[in-house]
């Protein structure tokens, strides 16, 4: 039993060498910014004259692009022109069918065939969900499309469904193929992960430009960026499917004699089908987060709407589109989940020899779906929810706006402006003023610590870009705005985390509010903050802390409920109480998993910063949204570059802190 | 059992793999034979170390030793579903590090068959769709798949379960379906990687029995692994006991327990009953014979009950009905009792 004890306790000794670091690393960067007026001025502010043009330089090289570079065959423009053309056309179609119908002809010989009716399509869906999971989930997609036709959301939420339904498969297909290249070459897929890595930490605003910029406003880039957006999911999840493929079962794909194809497609990817379903749902959420930033570069729909109402501050209307496009993301994650989820066939499911006893549903299915656009010709009230029956609680929502405007609005202003005053400010000051080459300093000695020269040399180098391109200032604002939410994210999560592993029931009941709060797009939050608390950085604040807090609480459940049993145990058995289990041995052994679960957080808070833009910060969020409105390319690449670059730069710190630490306690 | 002279199926000569990097590097400079020592220091495993054997036509051989000696390994350089770093594999004849992709792809198709020990099925086709599934690759037309893959079901004792799906079924039930998958080519060759190891022992017996069944129908050349004795004598017709990637000796049963090459095959082989494996005619010493008589093959175990019951002492026919001489009391006990044979 003491040796038990002795394992936790040992590496808990010699980690305590890291606290003087710390400690020493926080004196110093207060001395510097105390006395920085003793510093040569270039150490306090980067001095302009030595940063390079790198935004006209990407600007100019989009223009090239656009203008001269050719394929040989075809140039760059018509190449961008033919995909354009081709997911037009698609939208279009899927746009008639779902949400506009079809209309031939002009003018007094136009003949229209209307839309799936709205009831059709609740009835299939619905039929769909009993079919992959049971009562339950039909009940619950029902009542989330009801929700949808009550509320006049109807022809918006087909908008948006359109475009999901046509941009999710080929996310999809595309992550697939790409999935499948980098599991058979080592070479593509070393290739291919930077770039992964990139595209989840660049803020999606920063792509969304150079989008805008090859292919204009509209549906369609907004649904290429949709795309661009779900997809690297889809390739990590394939690779990971594959390699999970038992070894065995890939032996005797070959030794069966199979072709490469054969092998592949027989053999590999029914094998792996389980967790690239799991591929499959994350671009549907995925998808569906965008839906609001991709109505900023043309997307219609239920995004549209809620833009549109945040940006006049009707946040009635707003909350209503808010809550259909979560509803929508819900259903279809529980559908999509429903079926990855699903066991696999029974024998005797498959009853019945000929087609039609196989398809029956999908017949069914058809068949209603088809008749009901005939009804839909003759009834009008078949094909659209008339505007007659719909309810709006927009007036509700504005008149609690108004009260709590007239009876909270000191309270708030009051608490708000102690925090921006006493807190925040001095903080913003401090990181704004702290001379870079001692931040700069400190990373890269901590980097040094944890990981070699390699990791040394990273913050160097991305903190040199930052400060080449002019975004120091910038950047740091957007480090103060993501520490703070983060510092209070953790106090919220960890807490939480402690209390919910209290019993399984508290556990069960957390995860299932993290996992919802987790599918709310990112903007919904932004709309009861704004209510409350209008806008400015600590409207930002909060909202990024909402939107960051998950997983948090995630990591701190998981983290201490992987401790092993034998060790709580042995304390147990030693006479430690409760209190002491917890903080002397559970915690220690679950703080390497708490840590990735702040880097998760400082990764959500960043993404979500870049969206509190929207409230007037000024940070590189900022950057990157005001060069959307100008579409400016290289201004909003280069900005997003310095987000990812401080994303990379906490996560691969906060990484090998956690992988090291892990392997100390022998926990990995 | 006797060695069978058949025309050799399958040989090996000189098989080396060897796991970590620069393998063929390390292979080339320490003459061919790098020993212990010199695979230590480069941090390379030698899983299959200078193997060469011959599995003769319609045997079945038997190859046995510790987990991690390497059994799998020679297996699927004798496959070659890995790739030998040295050495020659000779299939009918052929070598079959020489055949291209597309050889390689036929002799799998048509020759060879393979029953893994997590059976390694695939778990979105039904029994029937496992089972036809090599020959649906061979783009064999569906009614004449689905027609030989029921013949193959039939023959494993699973009709009634075709659209079963494999989790639906028991161990011992996948594993027959494993045994029909890998039956319907009609392969020349039948490579059995530890078939019957994650199986409870009473199943593991019936599938024993189900095997040796079809086998006497099938008559095909086996290559079996196992790490069980009681497997290998219920089985084996010769068997090769590997150490740290080296074969150290190959023979049948009786041979290998009754002369064990080294002091680790002594040890190895010190449990088993000796009565399970030593025949009749190594005990037959000249003398008069009563009227029952007993085939020289059989074992000392089967025939001692009748050694003690009967008067007259037992009388050994050799293969050919040639009397060999006489079993005694004394010898016979000796086997029971596990003492070294008098000579
Ligand atoms: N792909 C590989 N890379 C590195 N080493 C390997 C690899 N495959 C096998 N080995 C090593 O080669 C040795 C032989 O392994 P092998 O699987 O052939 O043993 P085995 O006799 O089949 O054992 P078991 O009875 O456990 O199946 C082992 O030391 C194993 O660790
Ligand atoms: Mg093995």
């Amino acid at each position: 039993m003491t040796e038990v004890t002795l394992e936790v306790a040992r590496p808990r000794r010699r980690s305590l060498g890291s606290v003087p670091f710390w400690l020493a690393a926080a004196i110093l960067a207060g001395l510097a910014y105390r006395f920085s007026d003793y510093l040569p001025e270039w150490a306090v502010e980067y001095p302009r004259s030595w940063r390079l043009p790198i935004e006209p330089w990407i600007s100019d090289a989009m223009k090239w692009l656009i203008n001269d570079a050719t394929f040989g065959l075809f140039t760059f423009q018509e190449f961008t022109r033919s995909i354009a053309w081709l997911f037009g056309w698609l939208l279009e179609a899927a746009y008639g069918l779902l949400a506009e119908g079809f209309t031939f002809g002009k003018g007094e010989e136009a003949f229209h065939i209307p839309h799936v009716s709205w009831l059709a399509l609740i009835i299939v869906l619905v039929m769909l969900a009993r079919r992959v999971s049971g009562r339950r989930l039909a009940l619950f997609i029902a009542a989330c499309f009801v929700y949808l036709a009550v509320f006049g959301q109807w022809s918006s939420a087909m908008i948006t469904l359109a475009s999901i339904v046509i941009s999710v498969p080929f996310g999809v297909l595309a992550g697939l193929l790409v999935g499948i290249a980098a599991y058979r070459n080592a070479w593509v897929e070393r290739a291919i992960r930077p770039v992964l890595d990139l595209m989840q930490t660049v803020p999606v605003f920063a792509y969304l430009v150079p989008i805008l910029f090859l292919f204009g406003f509209g549906p369609v880039a907004a649904m290429i960026a949709t795309m661009i957006y779900a997809a690297p999911p889809m390739v990590r999840l394939t690779v990971l499917a594959l390699r999970g493929v038992p070894e065995e079962i890939k032996e005797y794909g070959r030794m069966a004699g199979c072709s490469q194809r054969q092998h592949m497609w027989k053999v590999m990817v029914p094998a792996a089908k389980s967790g690239l379903l799991v591929g499959l749902n994350q671009v549907v959420m995925l998808s569906l987060n965008m839906v609001i930033i991709a109505s900023m570069i043309g997307a219609g729909g239920l995004g549209f709407d809620v833009l549109h109402a945040l940006r006049r501050l009707a946040i009635g209307e707003g909350l209503e589109a808010g809550i259909a496009i979560t509803l929508l993301a819900i259903a279809l994650d529980r559908l999509s989940q429903a079926a990855a989820n699903k066991p696999p066939k029974a024998h005797g499911s498959v009853r019945g020899a000929t087609w039609l006893a196989r398809n029956r549903l999908v017949v069914i299915a058809g068949v209603l779906l088809a008749g009901s656009i005939v009804a839909g010709a003759l009834v009008p009230a078949v094909a659209t929810y008339p505007e007659s029956w719909t309810l709006t609680t927009g007036k509700f929502w504005d008149r609690v706006v108004e009260w709590l405007n007239i009876n909270l609005f000191d309270t708030i202003t009051i608490v708000k402006t102690w925090l921006l005053v006493n807190i925040m400010l001095p903080i913003k000051g401090f990181m704004v003023g702290l001379p870079w080459p001692v931040l700069l300093g400190v990373l890269a000695f901590a980097g040094w610590r944890l990981g070699g020269w390699r990791l040394a040399l990273l913050p160097l180098a991305l903190g040199a870009f930052v400060l080449l391109t002019g975004n120091w200032e910038k950047a740091m604002i957007t480090v103060y705005l993501c520490g703070l939410s983060v510092v209070i994210a953790a106090m919220t999560g960890i807490p939480l985390g402690i209390w919910a592993t209290g019993s399984s029931r508290r556990t069960g009941a957390t995860l299932a509010v993290i996992d919802t709060l987790q599918t709310l797009p990112s903007f919904v939050y932004l709309i009861p903050v704004i209510m409350l608390f209008s806008v400015g950085d600590f409207s930002a604040m909060i909202a990024v802390v909402a939107f960051a807090l998950a997983p948090a609480v995630r990591y701190t459940i998981h983290g201490l409920n992987q401790v092993p049993e034998h060790l709580v145990e042995a304390g147990r058995a030693q006479g430690c109480s409760r209190r002491q289990i917890l903080w002397k041995i559970r915690m220690p052994l679950a703080l390497p998993e708490i840590m990735l679960g702040i880097n998760q957080t400082i990764m959500m808070a960043l993404s979500m910063l870049v969206i509190t833009a929207l409230v007037g910060t000024r940070d590189l969020g900022q950057e990157v949204f005001t060069a959307l409105a100008k579409a400016d390319t290289g201004q909003g690449i280069v900005a997003g570059l310095c987000v990812a670059f401080i994303a990379i730069t906490a996560d691969r710190l906060i990484q090998s802190w956690s992988r090291q630490r892990k392997a100390q306690l022998g926990v990995a | 059992m006797t060695v069978k002279s058949g025309t050799i199926k399958l040989g090996c000569r000189g098989v080396w793999k060897l796991f970590g990097d620069h393998a063929e590097r390390l292979l080339a400079t320490a003459g061919g034979a790098p020993d212990d020592e010199a695979l230590r220091q480069a941090g390379v495993i030698g899983a299959v170390r200078d193997v060469s054997l011959e599995v003769h036509e319609g045997e079945i051989f038997i190859i046995m030793g510790l987990s991690g000696s390497g059994k799998s390994t020679l297996v699927r350089c004798l496959s070659r579903l890995i790739e030998p770093t040295a050495g020659e594999v000779l299939f009918e004849g052929q070598d079959l590090l020489q055949a291209n992709e597309r050889e390689l792809m036929d002799i799998r198709r048509h020759k060879m068959g393979m029953v893994f020990q997590h059976f390694a099925l695939l778990p979105h086709l039904s029994v029937l769709g496992n089972v036809a599934f090599p020959l649906e690759i061979q783009g064999v037309d569906r009614t004449t798949r689905e027609a030989r893959a029921n013949e193959m079901i039939e023959l494993v004792g699973l009709k009634g379960r075709e659209d079963y799906y494999p989790r639906e079924l028991s161990g011992g039930q996948q594993q027959r379906v494993g045994i029909a998958r890998s039956l319907a080519v009609g392969p020349d060759i039948w490579f059995l990687d530890e078939p019957f190891s994650a199986l409870d022992p009473l199943i593991r017996r019936e599938m024993q029995d189900e095997f040796l069944r079809l086998q006497s129908v099938l008559k095909k050349t086996i290559v079996f692994i196992t790490h069980d004795f009681d497997e290998v004598i219920r089985l084996a017709d010769r068997i090769a006991i590997m150490q740290d990637g080296a074969i150290i000796q190959t023979g049948t049963p009786e041979e290998v327990v009754t002369r064990p090459a080294t002091s680790y095959v002594a040890e190895f082989t010190r449990d088993v009953p000796r009565a399970k494996v030593v025949s009749a005619g190594v005990l037959a010493r000249p003398g008069q014979a009563g009227s029952v008589r007993v085939p020289a093959s059989a074992r000392v175990g089967d025939v001692a009950a009748r050694v003690f019951d009967e008067e007259q002492p037992i009388g050994v026919d050799g293969a050919d009905g040639t009397p060999l001489g006489v079993l005694h009391r004394q010898d016979v006990l000796d086997i029971l009792l596990g003492r070294e044979p008098r000579q």
